[in-house]
Formats: structure tokens, sequence, C-alpha cells
């Protein structure tokens, strides 16, 4: 595979050309947050976190969509971007409801992590709280909208992983949310198959195994890599 | 249909215009059939019944004359070429005017002056035609010189050549980027491909905009005679124009346009005697604001969610089903057959250095004559907002013109003598952008103009990213607290900081531009923020603040306003 030179944070690096600038920069030790971004699933560049400065470009690109090319020099982290990253989680800190404390994630989810890692320690913007509800009409999980945060990657999986396509979003700007089948009650989905690979993608405590009590619900992340291997590399083949 | 058909069906027609003894143009264009143009026809119908008139004159519903706030707008003109325009025709009026036009009475309703700098300071291009055809007639169009560009090129031109006298008119994109369209063209047509695309964007979802719609219903053959040459020089097969669903009328008149020209070999394979096959389709948007933005509106082509994808790649390279992917403006398109027909040195000698041509508004807000213009690049702001125009109403001071709608920004009155070009629009932090002039007054707080469009950008995120879908409402709640005067200095601050963040971190160009409005009123009217915030004063009358506590307190939380007075008061809240 052909192999391309860039220059990531006043460092020459080398990565295998078609490789988006994610991969690129982690493959070289680099910690970038994301959020919408899942290894094994189609890029979407909404959660605006993996944002990166790039030479020549006026405009700040995301490393999850953008294709690394051959000369490209690129700023991961400066006082701009993790200033805007940070601004970016309180934003979505304040768009639902995010009470930790008896949240079935606490203390397992990928939101409050990286508020941590990223030093987000306060919320300057009025909190929204709008009252989604919750749904809990299916036999094995639930879905809390106060605690979604669009990312839709239970979207993305169940469509290109399971082929089930049974979320999908309603609405737009902030009166989006993702929904299952066209709006019925997940319970009386008749495209579910009950995989379970939403609930473990999801990365905050909006999807949930029923029963979980606050700070219960752990997800593996790591399965979506396992399950993927398995098919594309066959090493499940007896 | 070959050319030299094209040629006599044109003289046929015009040979029988010129036999009528008198043509009557009424406007049937959206505004003034809003304004009774269709009772207006009504009356004019009976009256040619009852004295069995028709074999001497015709009506002809037209598209948009352009002072739309005077329609119904009404137009005679007699075989001899003398020519009178009516304004605010009613039925009543309608038969008045006719019977004096035709001598059957004496003379009673005035016409409107022809001298007017209304219609003198216009250069019409794009819109030559609009007022004066048919536009379900194609006989009409093409009598008006519809279709021998395409002729001309196909025949005469490589595909190269086209786009090089693209390139060299200086045309540059009109839905708001201004991108020079020969470059874009030259991208598509050297990209490799088995397959490629031309779109044309009929979208329009800038609020109080209307240019794009006119065109569409006014001269519909131009646009797909744009759009054909288009694929030609770029070497697509199939086009599709995307309309946004509020527009009935423009797609009713394309869908008619579209089917009229493939009947007559003018559309659809081996065009003109060609080698070129080229078909176009309508698409009709659900009316969403953000399927104007090119990579959204081809996720809507497709059948999909329309929602914006990071770019590059660019349409040029990856548009539709991956195929490399030509999208311009529908004015953009308008403009390509007169520059094949007269050449790009004829569009390059108007305008200014960096833009050419000529550019459509939508005139509106406090003016005395609102409607559709179209004046050369370069006309002074003052000239279009007080010749064309009129002036402001009642004595009314100018105080700023709003343009580029929601990504645009607002010109004060400093800056009248500006150019209208390109550069200098933003130079002066707004923006061309597809053509809506908002003229204020002194009536106008700008700080609540902001707002509005802050209210539009928020309901018109699309929802992907979280700058522009979280950001847009904590910036309009910032912008409601200021209008309502409970705002602090810190909540300004706020707010200026967010700005600075959705601008540079939005996905698309909605979520960018979404802070102009707020951004641009800082820059010139900063005072009237702080006056509000600061003083609690609406220097413009217009947000009431007198009226508004500082704190906007529940009625179970009176405890605590007692206790705020009690403290203001200078008391100690311990001391009972
Ligand atoms: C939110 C948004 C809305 C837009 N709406 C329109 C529109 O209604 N019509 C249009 O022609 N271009 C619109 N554009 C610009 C298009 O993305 C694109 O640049 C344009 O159609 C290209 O044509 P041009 O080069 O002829 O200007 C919009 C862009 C954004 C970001
Ligand atoms: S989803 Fe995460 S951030 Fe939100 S409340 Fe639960 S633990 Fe906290
Ligand atoms: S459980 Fe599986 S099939 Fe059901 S919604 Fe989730 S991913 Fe789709
Ligand atoms: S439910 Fe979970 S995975 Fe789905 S969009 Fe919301 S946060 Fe993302
Ligand atoms: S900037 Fe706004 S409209 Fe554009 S993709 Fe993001 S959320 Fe959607
Ligand atoms: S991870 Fe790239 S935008 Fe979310
Ligand atoms: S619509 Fe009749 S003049 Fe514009």
């Amino acid at each position: 595979m052909p192999v391309i030179t860039l220059t990531i944070n006043d460092e020459l690096v080398s990565a295998r050309s078609g490789q988006s600038l994610l991969e690129a920069i982690r493959d070289h030790g680099i910690d970038l947050p994301t959020l919408c971004h899942l290894d094994g699933l189609s890029a979407r560049g909404g959660c605006r976190l993996c944002l990166v400065e790039v030479a020549g470009s006026p405009r700040l690109l995301p490393a999850c969509t953008t294709e690394a090319v051959e000369g490209m020099v690129v700023t991961t982290h400066n006082e701009r971007i993790d200033r805007y990253r940070r601004m970016i989680l309180e934003l979505t800190f304040a768009e639902r409801n995010h009470t930790c404390a008896v949240c079935v994630s606490n203390g397992h989810c990928e939101l409050q992590a990286l508020a941590a890692e990223l030093g987000m320690d306060r919320v300057r913007y009025d909190y929204l709280n709008p009252d989604l509800g919750l749904d809990t009409s299916h036999r094995l999980f639930g879905v809390d909208h106060n605690r979604c945060l669009l990312c839709l990657r239970c979207v993305r999986v169940c469509d290109e992983v399971e082929g089930a396509h049974t979320w999908d979003v309603a609405g737009r700007g902030i009166a989006s949310r993702v929904i299952t089948d066209l709006n019925r009650p997940w319970g009386q989905s008749e495209s579910c198959t009950e995989c379970g690979k939403c609930v473990e993608v999801c990365p905050t405590g909006a999807l949930f195994d029923k029963g979980a009590s606050v700070g219960e619900m752990e997800k593996e992340s790591r399965f979506l890599r396992r399950i993927l291997d398995g098919r594309e590399k066959r090493q499940w083949r007896r | 249909m070959n050319p030299a058909d094209l040629a006599a069906v044109a003289e046929q027609e015009r040979q029988r215009q010129r036999q009528l003894l008198l043509r009557i143009f009424l406007c049937y264009s959206t505004p003034c059939l809003s304004a009774g143009a269709q009772q207006v026809r009504g009356a004019l119908e009976e009256l040619i019944r009852e004295r069995d008139l028709a074999v001497r004159l015709e009506i002809v519903a037209t598209g948009c004359m352009g002072p739309c706030s005077r329609g119904p707008l009404l137009r005679l003109r007699r075989a001899d070429g003398d020519e009178q325009i009516f304004e605010r025709v009613t039925p009543e009026l309608a038969r008045a005017i006719l019977l004096q036009a035709l001598e059957l009475a004496p003379p009673q309703v005035a016409p409107l002056d022809p001298d007017l700098p209304f219609f003198t300071r216009q250069t019409r291009v794009v819109l030559a035609n609009s007022g004066w055809i048919d536009p379900e007639r194609l006989e009409d169009s093409i009598a008006h010189g519809a279709y021998a560009a395409l002729a001309h090129a196909l025949h005469e031109m490589t595909p190269e050549e086209v786009c090089a006298e693209i390139k060299q008119s200086g045309l540059r994109g009109r839905g708001g980027g201004g991108y020079p369209t020969g470059v874009k063209w030259n991208l598509v047509r050297k990209a490799p491909a088995e397959r490629k695309f031309v779109v044309a964007n009929g979208d329009e979802g800038d609020p109080g905009a209307y240019m794009d719609r006119t065109i569409m219903e006014s001269d519909p053959h131009r646009v797909l005679e744009g759009m054909a040459i288009a694929g030609y020089a770029v070497g697509a097969e199939q086009g599709y124009i995307y309309v946004r669903g509020e527009y009935p009328l423009a797609a009713s008149r394309l869908a008619a346009a579209i089917r009229q020209a493939e009947r007559r070999g003018l559309l659809g394979s081996r065009i003109l005697d060609s080698n070129f096959n080229f078909r176009i389709d309508l698409r009709i948007g659900a009316g969403a604001f953000v399927c104007g933005e090119e990579t959204a509106l081809m996720k809507s082509i497709m059948g999909r969610r329309g929602q914006p994808v990071p770019r590059p790649p660019y349409p040029a390279q990856k548009g539709l089903w991956g195929f490399p992917t030509l999208i311009n403006n529908v004015e953009t398109y308008a403009n390509v057959g007169p520059i094949i027909s007269r050449g790009a040195e004829w569009f390059a000698a108007m305008g200014t250095g960096k833009s050419r041509g000529t550019k459509v508004f939508a005139l509106c807000g406090e003016v005395v004559n609102s409607g559709l213009i179209e004046v050369e690049m370069g006309i002074r702001l003052r000239d279009i907002v007080f010749e064309i125009g009129g002036g402001l109403p009642d004595g009314g001071r100018f105080k700023a013109a709003q343009t580029g709608g929601p990504s645009g920004g607002c010109i004060p009155a400093q800056h009248l003598d500006t150019p209208v070009d390109y550069e200098s629009l933003k130079e002066l932090g707004s923006i061309m952008g597809s053509g809506g002039l908002i003229v204020m007054g002194e009536g106008s707080c700008m700080p609540d103009v902001a707002k509005f469009f802050m209210d539009f950008c928020m309901d018109e995120s699309c929802g992907k990213c979280v700058p522009c879908r979280v950001g847009t409402v904590e910036m309009r709640r910032l912008l409601g607290r200021i209008t309502d005067g409970s705002a602090t200095m810190e909540d300004f601050a706020t707010l200026e900081q967010l700005c600075e963040l959705v601008r540079e971190t939005s996905l698309c160009g909605l979520g960018m531009t979404a802070p102009n409005p707020v951004l641009n009123t800082l820059r010139y009217f900063r005072d009237e923020y702080l006056a509000h915030i600061v003083d609690r004063q609406c220097p413009a009358g217009v947000c009431n603040l007198d009226r508004i506590p500082l704190l906007k307190l529940p009625e179970h939380a009176h405890v605590l306003t007692l206790f705020k007075e009690r403290t203001d008061a200078g008391h100690h809240p311990d001391d009972q």
C-alpha cells in the first residue's frame, strides 16, 4: 500500500494513502477526542470534537472525514482548538439533561470522560433541559432521550452492521431526536432484531439495558471491532 | 428540430405578433397574482367576448414586470410600438384601460411614467424577457431568442470553447458564494468519469428573496437552456432542477416547459440535430432551508435526509451517486444563454473589476418601490435605495440595508456610496448573497434584527453538528435577553465568544454564517447593544425594555424579589 508523508504537530510522520486524518493521527499515538466517530462505522463529522488545523485551509477540518494526503501540515492541539473543544462539550451538556449522579452510565460514559479529560469544569450556557421522556417499551432495552447527544452511532450501527435500520432521526435542529421505525415505540418495532448493538455503541446513558441502575450500565467498547474483524477477516471460520 | 427550424419558428411567431393591433401584457407572477391579476384577466376576457375583439388583440400572461408592490401590472403594446404601463389595476380599471386604448371611450386612466428611475436605472439581462413573454408558450420564448445560444454552442463550439467563454465572461455564482462559474465548469469537464450530472439550485430559502422564483416562473426556458449548454460543456447527459415546495407555480411552469422543449427536440435525445443528449428532471424540495446547501441538496435529490456532508470531496469531484456534478444557481444558468449569444466581452464590459454582469435583487423593506430589480454590478447602494427604490416612505431616514439574508449583514448609512459588488460588500462585513435587499429606517432596532435572523437559523439548522444545533439556540437566548433588557455584560461576552465558535467550527455554510448578522450589527451598531444592556434602553423604541424587570422570576419566587428589594434598599438580609 502506497505510503505518504505528512507533518503532525511539527513531526514528520508516515501514513497509508487513503487513510483518514483521524486514523493517521491516532496511529501516531496522538489522542484526539471524538464522540460521533466509531471505528467500524461510516464517518459523520457531526460532533466537531476532532477538528484540527490544516495548513492552507482557512477552516478547521474534522479529522474523521478528511483524507490524509501527502504533504499535509496538521495541528491537533493548541490553545484555540482546545478552547473550542471545551465550548462544544459545554454546548452538548447544556443541550439536554446530564445529571450524572443519577445516570445509569455514571462512571462509564464517554461524554463524562471527555469532559474530565478536556478540563471542562463548568457550563456557561443556559441549560435547555427539554423534557424528552424515556421509552422503555422494549423487552430488553430502554432509551432515555434526555441523555442522547445525537451522535447517531446507534443509527449507523443498526443500518450498516446489523442491517435492520430500526433507528433514524426525526425533526431538525434542536428538535432532532432519534426514533425507532416510523416513530413507534421501540417495543413495537418490527425491524429490531434485539441484537443489542445500538446499546453497546451508545457513548452515553441514552441507550441502556433494562434493569440497569445508577452507574451500572457498562458498555463493551471493543465489541464492534471484534465482530467486524470476525466478518472481514473471517476469524470465525471453522 | 434543427437550427433552421428554430429560426423559422421564431420568425413565424414574430410575424403573428406583429399582425395584432394590440397586445395586453398582464403580470401573472406570484405577487401580482395575489394582488388580483386573475380577476383582472377575467374582466378583460369578458369585455373581449362582449365586444368581439379577440381577432385583433391578445392577452399575454407574463412573468414579473418589476415593481411588484404596485401590482397588478398591465402593459399595453400597440402594433406601432407605442407602449403604456398601468399600476394597481382593478377589474374595473382594466375595462376602462382597454376601452380607452381602443378609442372606444375617452382617456380616463393615466399610465405610469415610463421615465421612472425604477425602469431607466435597471439593466435587464437575466430578466430581459420577464414581463414580455408568456412563460407557458414555447414559441413566444423562441421568438425572443430562446435556444439560439444552445444551437450555436452545439454546432459551432467545442465543450472546451464553451467553458472558456464562460470563464472569460467573468460570470460568478449567483447563489451566494460568488465562485467563478467558468472555473467550476472546467473542473467538472476535466473530471474523468463515465457519467456526470448538472444540477440547478432553485431552492432559494432566504427570507424575503424571490429572484430565482421569478426567473423560473417568468422565463423557464432560459434556465433550461443554460443547463443544457452546461451539460454540453461538462459532458453530462442528465440534469436536475431542484425547486422548493413553496414554489408550485415555478414548478408547474418548469414542468410544462420541459415537456414542450422535449416535444420539439430542444431537450432529450439528439438535441437540435446534434449528437448531444440531455434530459432534465424536476425535483421538488419539502421546504428545508438547508437543502439549498449543495451537499444537502444532492442528498435530497438522491432521496436521503437532506443534511450537509463535509467537503472535500467537492461536488465537482464526487457528487450525485459519486459522479462529478456541476451545481449552479438558477440565476447563474440564466446568464449563460446571453453570454454564449452575445459573447464574453459584451458580458465582461458590464460591472466592476471582479464582479461582472448584472445582479437581480429583491428590494424590500422601507422603500417606496419594492419589487424585483436587475442592476449592473457596481451601482451605488444609494442609487438602488433612493433612485430605483424611490427612498423611504413618509420621509423616513435611512438607517441600514440588509443584504445576503441570514448569512449577510447590514450596511449602514455612512457606506451608502459603496459600489454594490462582491468585494465591496464583503469588505463591509456583509455579502452579496443571493440577492435579498432589505431597507431599514430609523425605527429598526439592530439587536432585534439580529434576533430575527438568529431565530431563522435556529429553526433551519439541520441538527447534524453541535455548534450550529445548540450554538444558535444559545445565541438566540442571549439575544432574547439583550432585547428584553435582562442581559449582563457577561452575557454579551458569551454571545461574542459563541459567534466565533459557531462560525469557526460548524460543518456547513448555514452554521458558519449564522453569526454574521450579529457580528455585523455589532460592528456598526455596538452602541445599540450596549444601550440595551447597560442603560436598558432601546434607542429605536422597538424593545419596550422599561416594562421588564431585571430578573424574570416565576410567581412563586416573589419572596426572592422582596429579598432583593430589601437588599437594594440598603438593608442587610439578616436585619429583619
Ligand atoms: C445553508 C445554505 C443554503 C443555501 N441555499 C441556496 C439556495 O437556496 N440557492 C442557491 O442557489 N444556493 C444556495 N446555497 C449555495 C449553494 O450551496 C451553492 O454554493 C450554489 O448553489 C452554487 O451555485 P453558484 O456557484 O451558481 O452560486 C446555499 C448554501 C448554504 C450554506
Ligand atoms: S450520559 Fe454521561 S454525561 Fe450524561 S448524565 Fe449520564 S453519565 Fe453524565
Ligand atoms: S437492537 Fe439491534 S436491531 Fe434493534 S435497534 Fe438496536 S441495533 Fe437495531
Ligand atoms: S441514542 Fe446513543 S448512540 Fe444513539 S444518537 Fe443518542 S447518544 Fe448516540
Ligand atoms: S452547520 Fe447547521 S445546518 Fe450545517 S450541518 Fe451543521 S447543524 Fe446542519
Ligand atoms: S469524531 Fe469527527 S466530528 Fe465527531
Ligand atoms: S409580480 Fe407583477 S410586477 Fe413583480
